[in-house]
């Protein structure tokens, strides 16, 4: 019986009165991706500090590759790869240079070192820019070099903050396939991201309110279980004042921009569709088309985050 | 020049002052704690030098020489030396800065109406004290010779040759005090002032608020107008209490006009607050700017700008260089002022090169922000 | 809703800003009418912020001309930023200050004061739904307030023009959602906006757009122009294992790229009728399990993938 990757129980921080992580508990398993999500100021990154070793819990416990945060920080951080957005490259060095520089910091063997530095170039496709100084790599090839320091000291776990963040659209999946490589070699992965289609393909995804976990399943589970049923998808004209008259009309519960459309959830699905038609056509917002629409990861996490703001005084 | 827009950016900057209660607190408490600090610990006056004597004669008129010069206080008897081998010792050791040696035969000498011998010798390690030392030694043994020559003849007291008559003028007691408080008042200024300023554009730069800022349709002039403001205010208060200080403390007198004073302070003010504004303009990084205000103000003003040393006695060029900086200025302004009660009349020309500079720094200030990235 | 001519509020000639060993930006057109929202789309790099600055006067083009709300940047800045709310990537704004400070600066320096102040800056923190956190440090706010309070701020001199550098970036769905709606509204009240986005979704929602990458744009003009005239059809596969189905799909015949979008692929194709079958087939010889395959709507990130590739095709 193995251990997880990952284990947290009740994990809590407090800054004084306020409370920044609230008993948190979920655990990671070898080889998932395991995706956190909430807005800013969740907890999210807290609660990756807690796990790096970086900052003391105010209570419970912490487990990564199989050490205590709180007691033992340096064996986790030995064992961790943590890459974020303010991640620090060196913009003076060389991307060799960067990878020589980590591997030093993270202890791998001199002889080790090179053939990491040579995978490590390999999987961010940046064998070419070896003598380049990273100041001069767009946005997306350094997100891909931190990552590949994160990684060469060939950690059990990787934590990565929002690594994708305002990346273009390629350089964010050859992002993701590299992750999802990781986890098949059976690195735990944990990453937070305000992408919803990178959410959608985590193993599972944890959701993160006020400190608290108020979700916590696959995708798939978490869309199954909400709020599939009433929600309908629309297309028509001015989207902004369909929003605002439709969050107005009776019967609806919510109503969101969604793409180019909107998203609504009436609270009747039989009458719901009905209602809204007639309510958009007498605006004269000419709706083309009004159905029944499966929940995406951003429906579902939308409609929690906005229950708990209603229940909470956040 | 928009008072509106001058008006809302102090605004922002006093805000952010009194949020910043720790800044704030050295920035009025600093400028004090520095003259309490240094004018009792900066003191030119020499009191009791530890004195080695050497009197092999242990006659009465030894004794009376040597008590004479200890009755001063200046001097303070530490050790009683058996041997004039011992003084290389005693000096070397620290024990004592000056040594006296008097010779076998002293009494004998004076009875005998021949010059006695006196050696001194001074530690001239610490050349000002050795200096000193020696002017005041070389004055008590005139003043006794003098007291002997009229004892021995009799009452009759023979009139030197010359007898200078010296007074001082503006500091009778040549205490330092009153000439060190001034001019570290200065100082004091001039380095609190710019370090002050001098971090206000850069942590715009730092902070990333500089980019809305320079889309904002406030120009340069009127950026730097708002920033000075509330940064006299806080002078201003530092002012106060260092005058408070230095006439509670250390009682150096004021004998000129106050509001004049006052008046030739704030430009002043303005011109220290206007050398941190175009650092703050020139650097990137907070840090640098805060070194450069230092470098910039402290050094030169303490040893250039006639804080001790006279500009007379410095080569001629630099002598004009300082001129650019406004602690020379002010410099003879505040002892002016203050020690000599200087009016207007004479200190004009000074307060002229004064308002000069500090209009020419925010000019430059002004000149050098500009509204791109 | 018939569109008239409108005036354009923003123009763009040969715009072009070179640095030391770098061309950011690299001669571009552009024009945004009154009244219109216009999506700046492309990735870090692309030159985006790069022409927010120049078309805000920040910036001094080494080539090109712009005009913006009526008077040229280059000769004219000061005018222009006069009439223009900029709400730069970081945002600007200071954070020793309360939300109210913050808005009250701004408001001041651009000559807006006492009851209208009041007035306006109530209306909007209240419509931004800031109204609670008034006094509150604008370092103590979230992510999604923070950029809410950077709108305002924009907002509060009534500009004809505003221009938003990325505002949605590192934000979650439900702060980007309630944010958009306030730019919505503003659209409705005639006001010009450019913003630049890394979210090809939300550029959905833009009259028009434009796609940068490396400087130059790819493609501009209204979302479903862009669409029509790639002369692209997307297939949309749900399937599992989802790598799997990616390598045979991308190895079907007629298939011009597969892409993951979430947990779907996207499949591009000239004919979407004549590869639909070809392709379940590969799919089921590779033992992949078809839960859905249909034809669906191209997007904006597929246009940006599909003109992205073509653009490396074509011959340097």
């Amino acid at each position: 019986m193995s251990e997880s990757a990952v284990e947290v129980s009740g994990l809590t921080k407090r800054f004084g009165d306020f409370a920044a992580v609230e008993g948190v508990s979920f655990a990671v398993e070898r080889g998932e991706v395991f995706g956190l999500l909430g807005p800013n100021g969740a907890g999210k990154s807290t609660t990756i500090r807690m796990l790096c070793g970086i900052l003391a819990p105010t209570s419970g416990e912490g487990r990564v590759g199989g050490h205590d945060v709180g007691r033992e920080p340096e064996a986790v951080r030995e064992r961790i790869g943590y890459m974020s957005q303010r991640f620090s490259l060196y913009l003076d060095l060389t991307t060799e240079e960067n990878l020589e520089f980590y591997g030093g910091i993270y202890g791998v063997a001199r002889e080790r070192l090179s053939e990491r530095i040579g995978w490590a170039l390999e999987m961010a496709g940046l064998e070419e820019q070896r003598h380049r100084l990273t100041g001069e790599l767009p946005t997306g090839w350094r997100q891909r070099l931190a990552l590949g320091c994160a990684l060469l000291h060939e950690p059990e776990v990787v934590f990565l903050d929002e690594p994708t963040a305002g990346v273009d659209p390629i350089s964010r999946r050859r992002f993701w396939e590299v992750i999802y490589g990781l986890a098949e070699a059976g690195v735990a992965c944990l990453v937070t991201t305000h992408y919803m289609d990178e959410a959608e393909r985590c193993d599972r995804v944890a959701l993160m309110y006020g400190g608290r976990v108020i979700a916590l399943d696959s995708p798939e589970g978490l869309k199954r279980q909400s709020v599939a049923a009433g929600l309908l998808e629309v297309a028509c004209e001015e989207p902004g004042r369909a929003v605002a008259l439709l969050q107005k009309t009776a019967g609806v519960k919510r109503a969101r921009l969604y793409g180019a459309g909107v998203h609504v959830v009436v609270s009747e699905p039989a009458t719901g569709a009905r209602l809204v038609r007639e309510a958009l056509e007498a605006a004269g917002l000419r709706p083309s088309r009004v159905e029944a629409a499966e929940a995406s990861l951003e429906d579902v996490f939308v409609a929690l985050i906005q229950e708990a703001e209603a229940g909470g005084a956040r | 020049m928009n008072g509106d827009r001058i008006l809302a950016v102090a605004d922002k900057e006093v805000r952010y002052l009194l949020r910043d209660r720790r800044s704030l607190g050295v920035t009025l408490l600093l400028p004090v704690a520095l003259l309490i600090l240094y004018g009792y610990a900066i003191n030119f006056d020499v009191r009791e030098i530890p004195l080695a004597v050497y009197d092999p004669d242990r006659s009465a008129e030894s004794r009376d020489l040597v008590q004479t010069v200890t009755r001063t206080g200046y001097f303070r008897l530490v050790r009683t030396l058996d041997s004039p081998r011992q003084a290389e010792d005693v000096l070397q050791r620290g024990e004592a800065k000056v040594v006296l040696v008097l010779p076998a035969g002293f009494a004998a000498d004076l009875a005998a109406g021949r010059t006695a011998s006196l050696q001194t010798v001074v530690d001239g390690a610490d050349s000002l004290t050795a200096t000193i030392s020696l002017s005041y030694l070389e004055a008590m043994a005139q003043e006794w010779s003098l007291r002997r020559l009229a004892e021995a003849g009799g009452g009759e007291r023979r009139a030197p040759p010359i007898s200078p008559e010296v007074r001082v003028w503006y500091n009778e007691g040549l205490a330092s005090t009153h000439f060190i408080i001034p001019g570290l008042v200065v100082l004091i200024l001039m380095m609190v002032a710019a370090l002050l300023t001098s971090q206000t554009i850069v942590r715009e730069r730092e902070q990333g608020t500089i980019e809305g800022l320079v889309v904002l349709p406030v120009t340069p002039r009127e950026l730097i107008a708002g920033k000075l403001l509330p940064y006299v205010a806080i002078a201003a208060v530092d002012v106060a209490l260092i005058g408070v200080a230095g006439k509670l403390l250390f009682g150096v007198p004021l004998r000129g006009s106050p509001a004049l004073l006052s008046g030739l302070m704030l430009i002043y003010i303005i011109a220290a607050l206007g050398t941190g504004l175009l650092i703050s303009v020139l650097t990137r990084s907070q840090q640098l700017a805060y070194m450069i205000a230092l470098i910039a103000t402290l050094l030169p003003t303490m040893l250039l700008t006639g804080f001790v040393f006279p500009v007379a006695s410095m080569p001629k060029v630099l002598q004009m260089v300082v001129q650019l900086h406004p602690s020379t200025h002010f410099m003879v302004i505040v002892r002016g002022l203050a020690l000599k009660g200087a009016g207007i009349g004479v200190l004009w020309p000074r307060a002229l090169a004064l308002t000069v500079i500090a209009g020419a720094l925010l000019a430059a200030s002004a000149a050098k922000f500009k509204k791109t990235l | 809703m018939a569109s008239k001519r409108k005036r354009a509020m923003i123009e763009a000639r040969g715009l072009r800003m070179a640095f030391a060993g770098l061309t950011a930006v690299d001669g571009i057109d552009l024009e945004v009418a009154a009244g219109e929202i216009f999506g700046l789309v492309g990735p870090d790099g692309a030159g985006k912020t790069t022409m927010m600055r120049m078309l805000c006067g920040a910036l001094t083009p080494t080539g090109g001309t712009a005009r913006v709300a009526g008077f040229g940047v280059l000769t004219q800045a000061e005018e222009v930023k006069r009439r223009i709310g900029y709400v730069p990537q970081r945002l600007s704004l200071y954070s020793e200050l309360t939300v109210d400070e913050n808005v009250g600066f701004v408001a001041r320096v651009h000559g807006v004061k006492g009851r209208l102040l009041e007035d306006r800056r109530e209306r909007l923190l209240s419509f931004s739904r800031l109204g609670r956190f008034r006094k509150r440090l604008a370092r103590d706010l979230s992510g999604g307030m923070r950029q809410k309070l950077a709108l305002v701020c924009a907002l509060v001199h009534e500009p004809q023009v505003l221009l938003l550098d990325e505002p949605t970036t590192g934000v979650d769905p439900v702060s980007r959602g309630e944010f958009w709606e306030i730019l919505m509204d503003l659209v409705g009240r005639d006001i010009t906006i450019l913003l630049t986005t890394a979210y090809l979704e939300e550029a959905e929602r833009c009259a028009r757009v434009g796609l940068l990458h490396r400087g130059r744009l790819l493609a501009e003009g209204r979302p479903e122009e862009i669409r029509r005239e790639l002369g692209l059809e997307l297939l949309e596969v749900t399937c599992e294992p989802l790598a799997k189905g990616r390598e045979a799909a991308a190895e079907t015949p007629g298939v011009r790229w597969v892409e993951a979008f979430g947990d779907r692929l996207h499949a591009a194709t000239r004919s979407a009728s004549e590869v639909e079958r070809p392709l379940r087939a590969a799919l089921e010889a590779a033992g992949v399990r078809v839960t859905s395959l249909r034809r669906i709507q191209t997007g904006l990130e597929d246009a940006f993938f599909e003109l992205v590739r073509r653009g490396r095709e074509e011959p340097a």
